[in-house]
């Protein structure tokens, strides 16, 4: 058995320690928020907070998450500013990949206030969108950090 | 999910009213006898499938397309609002079940694709809107016994000239009782207050706080899960396989062949995968096992110099360029792409003896039924598909050949368990179904003052519809008009044309990928005509505008991109322009690309204006929305997208070699609406044909070269400039 504490509370979850955090997250504990992209942390879909930080949680063997402080997108405030935000900038298309860019772009904020646009574009590059919403995802990452102004 | 979700017509209605508590509207109206009458109608106007009304004021709209990240789940119910008047605020949706009233009313199959979920629905669901209207004004004027003339609706209530209202809530049940109005007025376009507006989307804030379900959220009880190993060659099969290391992996529950391959069936998806890992295989590859890129396009560029099926002719193509006073020809080729949609393709599957019941994100809802009831030996009705939010479709959930539910289907039927198939990005990469390779050979001739007097066009590709039931409808002559779309049609006034076509087997599975046959013909089309532009030494925007006098629309967005992206004005050392016009489902559209090229061979592309002609807009948010979205997936293609084929096997798998663009590439898009009361026409694909030709075009605008291949890479684009 291998403990967990996701979202303040504390799981107990019965599976192999080098299963990916990922498939732990939906598959046990139901989470589904967080997605499957690509399995090899190159696109961002399975975000969620480690410790405050920004992981890949594809790249994360259960067994490596214990003791650590877990936030996924269900975690994540329902007033976050970047929640909001994003429902203000209208942000999701097919939407499968939000939850990702979501949970980066908090990790952001919580660190930078008041990021420039070179530190958003940095940032936010290692998650992708099929759909293509990257000028919104910039807009209300802007909007998030008070300075939102649509252009 | 309500109870109301997917499930058969005569039991939705009963569903619906048990769990609403209050009624859906109306009875049945036949309009196949109206039609008969001379309506004409294709489709049937029936309220009680589309709308549902509960006690609380609450109005659920019922959405028969699916919703994979082009809004139809918002403007879809913004069209039946129109009519109806209820309080947008109290409108949900809902996606609709399996059923022949939700058939696309364009093609009598229950499906999304070809950009046409607004236009195809904008005159059925504003009747439906309208019809519930009138049946709730009826029931309000009948309670109070006064002249329905006297009482109009308002905001999801139906007010009396007194001022006494009811709320539609209140009404409902009683208006439910009445008949479906045959005749129903609809408001003119001058008097919308919805079609038209920007307005929010209704699935903004599930996507937004993960609740949003797409088909791999989905858990039944005692489901295992499992993943599937194909073979490496298309068309191979399984020789013989040893499961017995596989087998004793954790988890690992299940190991069953299906026509597809091995299922490896577990507990859960990391060990179904470790599963997986596990088996060997023995392949029989087949015929394709001998396929590689280069030896396809060498044997396409042998077929190009020998005439095809003729899909054009107009006047006599080699007088014309017998008598140009210049005549150039070149030879483009654009390879097979992925979708690559985020969510990697996925099914669920609970087949019983006297049922079976899918979850799936799926564009093709008929096709998916009936073919799931062909294999599991079911009734189609017998069949119930929840389609569940789609994680990008692009057309690869369109599938007429249904594999990726066909599959699961058979892997719940050998396995004799609840199922989800899930495919890892590799199998989603490599399984197939792509944007074909096309190769074409091109010609023109100008006149002595520069004026195009021949234009030769052949074609090389496979058909995207051989084989499958759409070749009934989409083959004519010979020629799979999908292959020749964007090409056959070209708008430009040259008297001598002439595009003919080569259909290969190729044995690569090929599908409708975002845009369909114009991805190709429009960048081979607008980038010749600015090789001929060139030649005649005329401005390509220019050159266009000269030619389209008779294509007005086209004309209109043509000179709206230009004129926002200041085509005239000079731009900064090192920054080119290029321009592109093209019309697809129905829309116009023209983009000017701005790019500059670095000495690694690096294209970036800083600014796109695109100018869209689309008829009435529906919701505005949602059109720019689009045109962004499309432009992003056009440049991923023109700049990163090839699938290639090294001994019958696709060389890329995942997104370190099959990239799509990042936010740090993203440019600038600018999208401006033509103001239009024309029919609406479609806006998921249109902006994508454009968006490779004015990159290309921009390239030689800035560096002097022309590349007749895509997608544009670094090497590539380096390679021309040292040849230069």
């Amino acid at each position: 058995m291998i403990s967990l504490e996701i979202n303040g509370k504390q799981h107990s979850v019965d599976v192999e320690p080098d299963v990916p955090l990922l498939w732990v997250i939906r598959e046990h504990l139901k989470l589904t928020g967080t997605k499957f992209g690509c399995g090899i942390g190159l696109c961002g879909s399975c975000t969620v907070h480690v410790d405050g930080k920004a992981e890949r949680s594809c790249q994360i063997p259960v067994a490596d998450a214990r003791g650590k402080k877990i936030t996924t997108i269900e975690g994540l405030p329902e007033d976050h500013p970047v929640k909001l935000a994003w429902i203000k900038e209208q942000v999701p298309q097919c939407g499968y990949c939000q939850s990702g860019q979501i949970m980066q772009a908090a990790a952001l904020l919580a660190v930078d206030k008041n990021p420039s646009d070179e530190k958003i574009v940095n940032t936010m590059e290692g998650n992708l969108c099929r759909c293509g919403t990257y000028p919104y995802i910039k807009l209300a990452i802007k909007s998030a950090a008070g300075k939102g102004e649509k252009s | 999910m309500s109870g109301i979700f997917n499930v058969s017509r005569r039991e939705f209605l009963k569903t619906g009213a048990l769990v609403g508590g209050g009624l859906i509207l109306g009875a049945n109206i036949d309009w196949a006898g109206a039609a008969e009458e001379g309506t004409k109608k294709s489709y049937a106007v029936e309220p009680n499938s589309f709308v549902h009304i509960a006690p609380d004021d609450t109005v659920t709209i019922i959405v028969n397309h699916s919703e994979m990240g082009q809004g139809v789940y918002t403007s879809l119910p913004m069209l039946v609002n129109e009519e109806l008047e209820a309080d947008w605020k109290k409108v949900r949706f809902e996606s609709a079940p399996v059923a022949a009233v939700y058939n696309h009313t364009a093609f009598g199959m229950q499906m999304t694709g070809g950009s046409t979920s607004v236009w195809s629905e904008y005159d059925r669901l504003r009747e439906v809107g309208a019809a519930a209207r009138q049946m709730l004004i009826a029931a309000a004027a009948a309670a109070w016994k006064v002249d329905k003339k006297t009482c109009r609706a308002q905001k999801g209530k139906v007010v009396h000239t007194s001022g006494k209202f009811f709320t539609y809530g209140q009404l409902a049940e009683k208006a439910a009782a009445l008949p479906v109005p045959k005749d129903v007025k609809l408001k003119k376009a001058s008097a919308f207050k919805l079609i038209g507006r920007p307005t929010a989307r209704l699935d903004s804030p599930e996507k937004v706080n993960g609740a949003a379900k797409f088909g791999l959220d989905v858990f039944l009880p005692g489901m295992l899960i499992a993943v599937v190993e194909r073979p490496p060659v298309f068309g191979g099969k399984v020789k013989s396989v040893d499961a017995e290391k596989a087998k004793a992996v954790r988890g690992v529950k299940d190991v069953v062949r299906v026509p597809s391959g091995v299922a490896v069936l577990a507990t859960d998806f990391w060990q179904a995968k470790a599963g997986r890992d596990a088996l060997r295989i023995e392949w029989e590859e087949g015929p394709t096992a001998g396929l590689s890129t280069p030896g396809m396009k060498e044997q396409y560029a042998k077929l190009s110099k020998t005439p095809g099926k003729v899909a054009k002719k107009a006047g006599d193509v080699k007088e014309g360029l017998a008598s140009a006073a210049k005549a150039i020809s070149a030879e483009y080729n654009v390879p097979y792409l992925a979708h690559a949609a985020m969510e990697p393709l996925n099914c669920t599957v609970d087949l019983r003896p006297d049922s079976c019941e899918i979850w799936v994100g799926t564009q093709f809802q008929t096709v998916d039924r009936n073919a799931a009831a062909e294999i599991a030996g079911l009734k189609p009705e017998q069949v119930k598909i929840h389609t569940m939010f789609l994680g990008g479709g692009f057309g690869r959930r369109a599938n007429p050949a249904s594999d990726f539910v066909s599959e699961a289907v058979h892997v719940a039927k050998a396995a004799k368990t609840p199922v989800q198939v899930i495919w890892t990005r590799e199998d989603d990469t490599k399984g197939g179904y792509y944007r074909p390779f096309w190769y074409d050979s091109i010609s023109a001739g100008l006149d002595k003052t520069g004026k195009p007097v021949a234009w030769s066009h052949t074609i090389i590709g496979q058909s995207i519809v051989a084989g499958t039931f759409f070749e009934k409808v989409l083959v004519k002559n010979g020629i799979d008009n999908t292959s020749v779309e964007g090409a056959a049609d070209i708008p430009y006034a040259i008297p001598n044309l002439l595009v003919d076509l080569h259909t290969t087997s190729i044995g690569v599975p090929v599908l409708w990928w975002r845009s369909v046959g114009h991805s190709h013909t429009a960048f081979v089309v607008e980038s010749f005509l600015d090789e001929l532009a060139h030649v005649a030494t005329k401005d390509p925007f220019e050159f266009r505008k000269g030619l389209l006098a008779k294509h007005p629309r086209h004309f209109g967005v043509l000179t709206l991109a230009a004129e926002k992206a200041g085509w005239s004005r000079p731009l900064p050392k090192g920054r080119g322009r290029g321009i592109a016009v093209h019309e697809s489902f129905g829309s116009y559209v023209a983009e000017v690309a701005e790019v500059s090229v670095n000495k690694e061979g690096e294209l970036r592309v800083h600014r796109v204006v695109c100018a869209v002609d689309c008829g009435q807009t529906v919701n505005p948010e949602t059109i720019a929305a689009q045109m962004e979205s499309a432009v992003v997936y056009g440049l991923s293609a023109a700049l990163h997208g090839a699938i290639t084929i090294k001994n019958g096997m696709v060389e890329q798998g995942n997104f370190d070699d099959y990239p799509i663009l990042r936010l740090n590439e993203m440019p600038k898009v600018e999208v401006h609406i033509v103001k239009s009361r024309e029919k609406p026409g479609g806006i998921g694909e249109p902006a994508v044909p454009p968006i490779a030709p004015a990159v290309a075009n921009a390239l030689f605008n800035v560096a002097g070269i022309r590349l007749r291949e895509l997608p544009m890479k670094p090497e590539v684009v380096l390679a021309a400039m040292k040849k230069k």
